[in-house]
Order: structure tokens, then C-alpha cells, then sequence
């Protein structure tokens, strides 16, 4: 059976790995750590151990021949035959992991309609794009889309499968990896190949954001993670192989569940995209000053963004919200305003290229991670910045 | 209409904090509560009890002591509980985790509807609703935002997509995974409080759900932890000094510089 093991000739007795259990799941008998019921095997006390004394030990369950799967292959969201960015950020991360793993990457474009879109797939690092276009793939619906992914993974085995962190694939991802039988990292902020093993090193931040977790699927494939929009950047080099292989519709029965309305919101409310952020927290005091940083935003042709008690408090939309549980942004500026910077709102905004933040308190947990601090009252330093930038306006206009 | 709500315990802060000397987790009494996420899928399953009649059992896997979020589901008004609990599920991922609440599932028996809350506090992968789904062989709807009309073999329900929102119908048995928009959780009365201490909660082990153990815990896991770690932050700010005055017109300075 597969389980934790302490080697009781190692242990000391030190006690660290007792603390360091969130599970409660270690404790001393004979001056030698013990491991009871609560244990969930995630592995911290092994860390932990100065004596190298635990470990945990795995039956191998698993018969699939590894050799037989190959290449990173990306599922190409597309919503009204519009490919989601994070599609192209995805195949320009698969590029650079099919160098170390001299393989190809094929790109997974379903849809109606959508074979023009093909060269912009080329553009960011597909080889080859394998595409279906039905009516029915028009509207992306879980049914018929994981019967047809199950499809693609049993004839021509991927050894990558990457998604985008999108409701949709947040949605069939899971449901695709249970029906394969393999493992799915969610929400990877890093992706690379391990040297040694050529195993997809996969990294995303557990416990809130305070610690990086780093997982492997090594005995089973294909190798699946999603990653969220805006996390890997998107690069556009051109390749020479342009090789475009159509698929046919494999049969799949009438789906249960039916659409009866789709109601289209305008995409310029999301966050996620936007180059120029505005983002406000509780530090700014009253809902009334959220006018002032709404004209900010506007000045700069930028979006606001808000920290989460905003949206809980009801001063705000959660379409708006920055962090764990809101939109992860990555925009060339973010001015903060009155964020103290929870560790959850860090955790979304660390694709940031430039941030300057504004908060009275000088060890907010904010300024670890902008370039720019400022101390001080965010209302006033934005009435100020405002009113500059409304002079600076009007002399371009009678210039 | 009988309906399983999934629940998760989780450490009753979302605030890990770290002893930044030994690099371990500072544990600070905490007490276990239910996922947040999931209140609002358990919300959910009582008020359609309450309007077409059921039976609502709360579902969890999770550490003997896990026992104790299900009698609080029950205390809000759900039915009864049931605890996967056995050492040989410790170590699970999503799949394991899945495949053993699947026969959790099976155990409750002609299940209608199940609900599960859009993603757990500590975990966040948002994936067992899904799995659960396929090994159940039902489908599955994620981000439901509103129930509209609901009876024994139908459900008509509103979800958020990428691109909007969307209504849609289904049959049951469907699982369904719901956004906090949904509802607002009712607080445990005081006769449900009371209930809970002797209401039905069912302990399964790996043997009476009859588990195939190469689907459980660890060896059913694919995926591996191989370390942690924490992760760097810089901190090599400047910091943009004066009154307000100047402080923001340096501020725009440098907004004009990189924009």
C-alpha cells in the first residue's frame, strides 16, 4: 500500500515536521515522529525533514506505454469563431517546451467556420494545425467537445495537452483528464521541461499563493495543465512548417443538455487584456471616490480593477476583481490605489510589467512587489494626478 | 428529488502564514470549516428541497474528523451526511478524489441532481465537479449563476461563459457546479443545531464502497508533488517621495515614460 514512511533509524525526534504538518498528522511516541489517521500525504513534512527520514511511497499502478505518445498538442478555444488570446500564449509556451523536447506542436482548432484563423495558430508556434469545422462545434459545448478531444487523445496520443484556464476549460479539461485517466495540473504559472526525466515540470501556487507546488504526471499521459489567460506571453515569430490536417466529426450522440440563449456581453468588460490598469482596494475610503479613479483610468485609456472586499462589500462588479478568485491580469502599467496586497490579489497581478502603488501604510504588503511606492492619501494624490492630467489635456487641445 | 451536495473541509482562514525561519506553516489554532464555495451549492440544494420537496445528503471525503462539516450541513437544514473516510484514500489528486466520491455517489443510490461548490478555498483547481461528472457517466454544467425552473427531470439554469452568459436545459441526473452569485447561505437555527448532534452520518471505508485500490488515494493519484517551495519576491521599489503635489507629478512622469 502506498503511504508515508519515516524511517525511525533517520529520525531524531527534532519535532520540525510535526510543525511544520497544516494537517495535524504527525506526533512524537518514543522520541520518534508518528504518523496517524489525519495524514494526507502532501508531502510538507518531507521538506521539512533536516534528516532526510520521510518519504512517501508509491505503488506502481499504471501499464500505458509511455513511448508511444508524442508532441504538445494546444486545444485552440474559440468563442464566435474568435480564438481566446490565451490560445496563442499557450502554443508559444508549447514552442519553446517542443525545442527541449524535439517534437512538434500541433495546435486543436474546432469550430464552424474557422479555417482562416489557421495562420495566426503558424504565427505563435503551431507546426501543424489539425482542424474540424461543423455547425456543430460552433458553440462550445462540454458534450460533444470532450467526446471529440477523448477522440483526438486515443488516435494520436499527445504527450502534452495544454488548455487555456477559461471557464470552457476549466470546464472539459477535467472531464477529459477523468475519462483518459491521467493527471491535470490547474492554474500553472510555470512550464518546463525537467532535464533528467523530459517530464513536463508543472508549477502552480498552492496554499494561496504563499507556496509554489511542483507536480509531475509521470506514469500516465497525456501529460494535461491549464494555464490562465495572461500568465505565459504570447510571441509571434514565423515557422516554416505550415502543415494543416483536417479531422472528421467523429459520431457522438444528441447532447442532454440544450442551449436555449446565448446572450453575448461586450468583451471590452473584461480585465484580463487590458494594457492599463487602474486598480482600487478599501483604502480608498467611500464608494463616492471611485469616480476619481474610474476619470483616472479614463484619462490613461485605461480599465479599473478592484481588490476583492470591493465586490464584497457591493461597491463593485466581480467582473472587475483582481486576484486568486477574480481576473489574473498582466497589463504593461498597473497603478494601485489603497490595495494593501492580500496575498490572493498579489497572486493575480504578478504578470504586471510596470506597478506603482499608492497606500498610506509604508509596510503594506503591496509595495513588495511594485517598482514604484508611494506613501500617502490615495484620494488626494489622485485628485491631484487628475487634475494635472485634465491641464495637460486642455493645452494639447488649444495647441 | 434527492440531491448530494459535495462538501470540502478547509482551514477555516484562506491566510497561510509562514515561520519565515523554519519555512513552515504557522498553524494557529485554526478550525476546520466548509469550504466556503460549497455553503452556496448547500444553500442551494435546501432551497429546492424547500420548493419541490427532496432529500438533501451532504457528501465529503476527507479525515475522520471531517465529520463535523457534515453535521454543520446538517444544521443549516440538509438531511443527512456521509464521510468517505480510510487511510488508504490519503495522497489523493482530483481523480482519485473523484473516482471515491463517485462511489459515494453510487452508495446514496438513484441520485438526481448533485451540486458541487465552484471550486475549493485551498485546493482551487475547480476540477472535481467535472471528474465526478465523468465518472458518474452524467453531464455536467459548471458556473451556474441562477436556477430558473427546476422539477424531478428537468433543470433550466442560467451559467457564465467566456463571452457572456447563457441559459440552458437539462435532464437529470446532472451535476451541477454553482457561483456565489447564487444565493445568500442561511446561518444554522437553533433546532437545526440541535438536530445535527444525532443526525445520520454515514462512514464509509474504502472496503464498504467496495474501491478498486488502484483507482484510491495515492496509487490512483497521476499526478506527483515533487517539491514546494516559496516563491522569491522582489523588492526593489523606488519610492517617490514629497507632498501630494509632487508626488503625482512624478507619478505621471513615470506613467508617461512606460505607457
Amino acid at each position: 500500500m502506498s503511504g508515508l514512511i519515516i524511517d525511525s533509524d533517520a529520525c531524531r525526534g527534532c519535532g520540525i515536521c510535526i510543525k511544520s504538518c497544516s494537517y495535524e498528522a504527525l506526533e512524537m511516541k518514543d522520541k520518534k515522529a508518528q504518523v496517524n489517521e489525519n495524514c494526507v500525504l502532501c508531502g510538507m513534512c518531507i521538506e521539512s525533514c533536516p534528516f532526510d527520514a520521510i518519504k512517501i511511497e508509491k505503488e506502481k499502478t499504471n501499464g500505458i506505454e509511455l513511448e508511444d505518445y508524442k508532441d504538445i498538442w494546444v486545444f485552440i478555444e474559440q468563442n464566435d469563431g474568435e480564438i481566446e488570446p490565451v490560445s496563442y500564449e499557450l502554443l508559444s509556451k508549447a514552442r519553446e517546451l517542443s525545442k527541449e523536447r524535439n517534437c512538434s506542436v500541433n495546435a486543436l482548432l474546432l469550430g464552424e467556420d474557422i479555417s482562416k484563423e489557421a495562420d495566426k495558430l503558424f504565427a505563435y508556434g503551431a507546426n501543424k494545425v489539425y482542424i474540424s469545422e461543423y455547425e456543430i462545434l460552433k458553440d462550445n459545448l462540454e458534450e460533444i467537445y470532450v467526446e471529440f478531444l477523448d477522440k483526438v487523445v486515443l488516435d494520436y496520443k499527445p504527450e502534452i495537452f495544454l488548455f487555456g484556464a477559461t471557464n470552457f476549460g476549466r470546464s472539459i479539461a477535467p472531464r477529459i483528464a477523468a475519462r483518459v485517466k491521467t493527471g491535470l495540473t490547474a492554474d500553472c504559472t510555470i512550464l518546463e521541461i525537467d532535464e533528467e526525466s523530459g517530464l513536463l515540470n508543472q508549477t502552480r501556487p498552492a496554499f494561496g499563493g504563499n507556496l509554489m507546488a511542483q507536480i509531475v504526471c509521470p506514469e500516465h499521459r497525456p501529460q494535461m495543465a491549464t494555464v490562465r489567460p495572461g500568465v505565459m506571453e504570447a510571441v509571434k515569430k514565423e515557422t516554416n512548417t505550415k502543415e494543416v490536417i483536417n479531422i472528421d466529426m467523429p459520431s457522438i450522440k444528441e447532447p442532454s443538455i440544450k442551449i436555449l440563449e446565448n446572450i453575448i456581453e461586450k468583451k471590452a468588460e473584461s480585465i484580463s487584456d487590458a494594457e492599463i490598469i487602474v486598480s482600487v482596494g478599501r483604502g480608498i475610503g467611500s464608494q463616492k471616490n471611485l469616480a476619481l479613479v474610474e476619470r483616472l483610468a479614463e484619462l490613461l485609456g485605461g480599465k479599473v480593477g478592484v481588490s476583492r472586499p470591493l465586490v464584497d462589500v457591493g461597491w463593485a462588479d466581480q467582473k472587475n476583481q483582481i486576484g486568486q478568485t477574480g481576473s489574473i491580469v498582466a497589463p504593461k502599467l498597473l497603478v494601485t490605489f489603497g490595495i494593501s496586497g492580500a496575498i490572493q490579489h498579489l497572486a493575480g497581478i504578478s504578470g504586471a510589467e510596470t506597478i506603482i502603488s499608492i497606500n498610506t501604510d509604508k509596510d503594506a504588503a503591496i509595495f513588495t512587489v511594485a517598482n514604484y511606492k508611494v506613501v500617502g492619501d490615495c484620494v488626494e494624490i489622485l485628485k491631484s494626478m487628475i487634475s494635472k492630467l485634465e491641464k495637460k489635456c486642455e493645452k494639447e487641445q488649444v495647441v | 428529488m434527492k440531491i448530494v451536495v459535495c462538501v470540502k473541509q478547509v482551514p477555516s482562514t484562506n491566510e497561510v502564514r509562514l515561520d519565515p525561519e523554519t519555512n513552515t506553516i504557522i498553524r494557529d489554532g485554526k478550525q476546520s470549516v466548509i469550504n466556503p464555495f460549497d455553503t452556496y451549492a448547500l444553500e442551494e440544494a435546501i432551497r429546492i428541497k424547500e420548493k419541490i420537496q427532496g432529500e438533501v445528503i451532504a457528501l465529503s471525503m476527507g479525515i475522520p474528523a471531517a465529520e463535523k462539516i457534515l453535521r454543520d450541513a446538517v444544521s443549516v437544514g440538509a438531511d443527512s451526511g456521509m464521510l468517505l473516510s480510510d487511510r488508504s484514500f490519503a495522497g489523493a489528486d482530483t481523480l482519485a478524489t473523484a473516482y471515491t466520491l463517485s462511489l459515494g455517489v453510487k452508495k446514496i443510490s438513484e441520485v438526481d441532481l448533485i451540486l458541487c461548490g465552484k471550486m475549493a478555498v485551498d485546493g482551487d483547481t475547480a476540477q472535481i465537479g467535472p471528474e465526478l461528472a465523468e465518472n458518474l457517466k452524467i453531464p455536467h454544467i459548471t458556473n451556474v449563476s441562477e436556477i430558473i425552473e427546476i422539477n424531478d427531470s428537468e433543470i433550466i439554469c442560467r451559467t457564465i461563459t467566456e463571452t457572456g452568459k447563457r441559459l440552458v436545459k437539462t435532464k437529470t441526473p446532472v451535476l451541477l457546479t454553482v457561483l456565489k452569485d447564487i444565493n445568500m447561505p442561511r446561518l444554522p437555527s437553533i433546532d437545526g443545531v440541535i438536530n445535527s448532534l444525532d443526525a445520520p452520518v454515514a462512514v464509509e471505508n474504502a472496503e464498504s464502497l467496495g474501491a478498486n485500490k488502484s483507482y484510491i488515494g495515492l496509487s490512483g493519484s497521476p499526478t506527483q508533488v515533487v517539491k514546494t517551495y516559496i516563491p522569491e519576491r522582489k523588492n526593489e521599489s523606488i519610492e517617490i517621495k514629497g507632498d501630494s503635489e509632487t508626488k503625482s507629478e512624478k507619478i505621471n512622469s513615470v506613467i508617461k515614460e512606460v505607457i
